[in-house]
């Protein structure tokens, strides 16, 4: 068994009286779509702060990429991307202006800026669009560079938050094609959806109910261990039961 | 009479570079409950803003309950409910205090209306004091709903209220719809979720501004059947790749934990299809003929119109 890329054994945050992530513990393996799953409020977004090294756990451990997420935070930013619909590009940045920034960020050389900006406008197929303002572009192509920019730098772990929200059905499969893509180059993928057809794409998936994990399996396990059709029903049947509102 | 009229209306942005919306024509019928289903950029917005008398269309006419959206645009805002798809009530205000300060300003009170929106309002009721702003998003689609309803609204125009919230939310809000159906008010409501197709009496499938499809959710599948087959095999990764090569499959894409592959040949489709897996190495193959989804057809139509 290879060494996990994420790890949490009882992780804990709270806010005040109130416990945001109550002791959830899991793993997930280097290559893997891992689907994170759960009701609005269920603590899902304070997980992945605290995974991506954005906020501290209040007890318990986690380590991401091989580093602590106590005292290790700012390494594990270098071994991660991260996008969401409400944080991707600039746009009154061009597509070209967008993919260099961020990968600028992301440390890469004035060499490799030029080649990968190049190739990834190639495999887009943006090569009219390249210098347009990314405001004027569709959803859906901003969503595909988005991806594409937080996995610019090669990370060990892509956080995609709710990336496919609004975007039509063709574009949806096209931007999990790209997942598909990214996780058989073997970067790990950990995604949160409200779309339950996609938590079917995933090679495992958890569903937070309250702050805990209420289950983790292959969706197919999933919807055995409920004896459910698909994974709508899974998530009804679980998130049904939760007693914090949102 | 229909409640809403809608009649070649055009919508251009940026000195007409942009086409917002493309000579769109439908009618909504009293009391119906009507859905508007397109992702983002489809115009969706442009044609709520346009039906609430928020935004002047370059061309066609509507009209809400009988009157035009361009010349009786005050006695409309008395009549009309509106919940954009962005928040837009009062962050520093409570939630008691934007709900009075709709109903002041439709000139009633909230306890004359307080049973049209009393079931909803019961859920965020015990938070009343705390500021709009401090709201869960769940919270904030409560109160909107509750302002958008407080007048007594002759038809409510709901902008993607359900974007960005999770499917048990989902269908609680609606639930909420069915119930103020029966109240008799005319719902026209958009959203980006195929899904909710079947919480509506009748759908338009919209995109790029233009109306593909427009009927019951029955009919509009009814009308769309194609040789459509649901196909799986232990390898996921690679089934989706073969699945692309053959000349003979029209288009194959992922619909949960399958594949939905439709083909140029439509005889012995199944046969076919497993020959093609196993000679390519497939194993735990499993070939169904199926009924489209809603989210099929409009695949299918957005290839059409491409």
């Amino acid at each position: 068994m290879p060494q996990p890329v994420i790890y949490t054994h009882q992780l804990t945050r709270k806010f005040g009286d109130f416990v945001a992530v109550d002791a959830i513990t899991f793993e997930v393996q280097p290559g893997e779509i891992f689907g994170f799953l759960g009701a609005n409020g269920a603590g899902k977004t304070t997980a992945m702060r605290i995974l991506c090294g954005l906020l501290s756990p209040t007890s318990g451990q986690a380590n991401v990429a091989g580093f602590d997420v106590y005292r290790q935070n700012e390494e594990i930013k270098k071994q991660i991307g991260y996008m969401s619909q409400k944080f991707s590009l600039y746009e009154n940045l061009t597509v070209r202006e967008n993919i260099q920034f961020f990968g600028g960020i992301y440390g890469l050389s004035r060499q490799e800026l030029k080649d990968k900006t190049n190739v990834l406008i190639d495999r887009l197929g943006l090569h009219n669009e390249a210098n347009k303002l990314v405001g004027a572009l569709p959803l859906g192509w901003k969503q595909k560079i988005s991806f594409s920019v937080a996995i610019l730098h090669r990370p060990k772990i892509v956080f995609l938050d709710e990336p496919t929200g609004g975007v039509d059905p063709i574009t949806r499969r096209q931007f999990w094609d790209m997942i598909y893509e990214a996780a058989h180059d073997g970067i790990t993928v950990f995604v949160t959806t409200h779309y339950m057809d996609e938590a079917e794409y995933c090679d495992r998936v958890s569903i937070m109910v309250d702050g805990a994990i209420a289950a983790l399996d292959t969706p197919a396990g999933l919807k055995k261990q409920f004896n459910a059709t698909n994974m709508d029903e899974v998530f009804l049947q679980l998130a049904r039961g939760a007693k914090r509102g949102d | 009479m229909a409640t809403v009229h809608v009649e070649n209306i055009k919508k251009t942005y940026d000195k007409g570079s942009v086409l917002a919306l493309d000579n769109v024509s439908f009618d909504v019928k009293s009391g119906e409950l009507f859905g508007l289903i397109g992702p983002d950029g489809a115009g969706k917005t442009s044609l709520f803003r346009i039906l609430t008398t928020l935004l002047l269309p370059d061309g066609g006419h509507a009209q809400v309950a009988g009157l035009d959206v361009v010349n009786d645009l005050w006695k409309i805002r008395r009549i009309v409910g509106y919940m954009p798809g962005k928040f837009s009530l009062y962050q520093d205000l409570s939630i008691e205090e934007n709900l009075q300060f709709f109903a002041t300003v439709f000139n009633t009170t909230v306890e004359k209306n307080y049973h049209l929106i009393e079931d909803i309002y019961v859920q965020i009721e015990p938070f009343k004091k705390r500021l709009a702003g401090k709201l869960s998003g769940g919270m904030k689609q409560k109160l909107a709903l509750c302002c958008a309803l407080i007048h007594e609204p002759k038809v409510l125009f709901l902008d993607e209220p359900t974007t960005g919230v999770d499917p048990v939310s989902r269908k609680e809000f609606w639930d909420m719809l069915d119930r103020l159906k029966t109240r008799g008010i005319t719902i026209v409501v958009s959203t980006p979720y195929m899904d909710e197709a079947s919480r509506c009496d009748r759908i338009a499938l919209i995109q790029k501004g233009k109306i593909l499809e427009l009927d019951t959710l029955t009919k509009i599948i009814g009308r769309h059947a194609q040789n459509l087959y649901a196909v799986n095999a232990d390898n996921r990764y690679q089934l989706m790749h073969d699945l692309r090569k053959p000349a003979e499959i029209e288009s194959s894409f992922a619909f949960g934990e399958e594949q939905h592959v439709t083909l140029r040949t439509p005889e012995n489709g199944e046969n076919y299809l497993i020959d093609y897996l196993t000679q390519t190495g497939h194993s735990d193959i499993t070939v169904r003929k199926i009924d489209p989804t809603i989210e099929d057809v409009f695949i299918k139509l957005m290839l059409e119109n491409q």
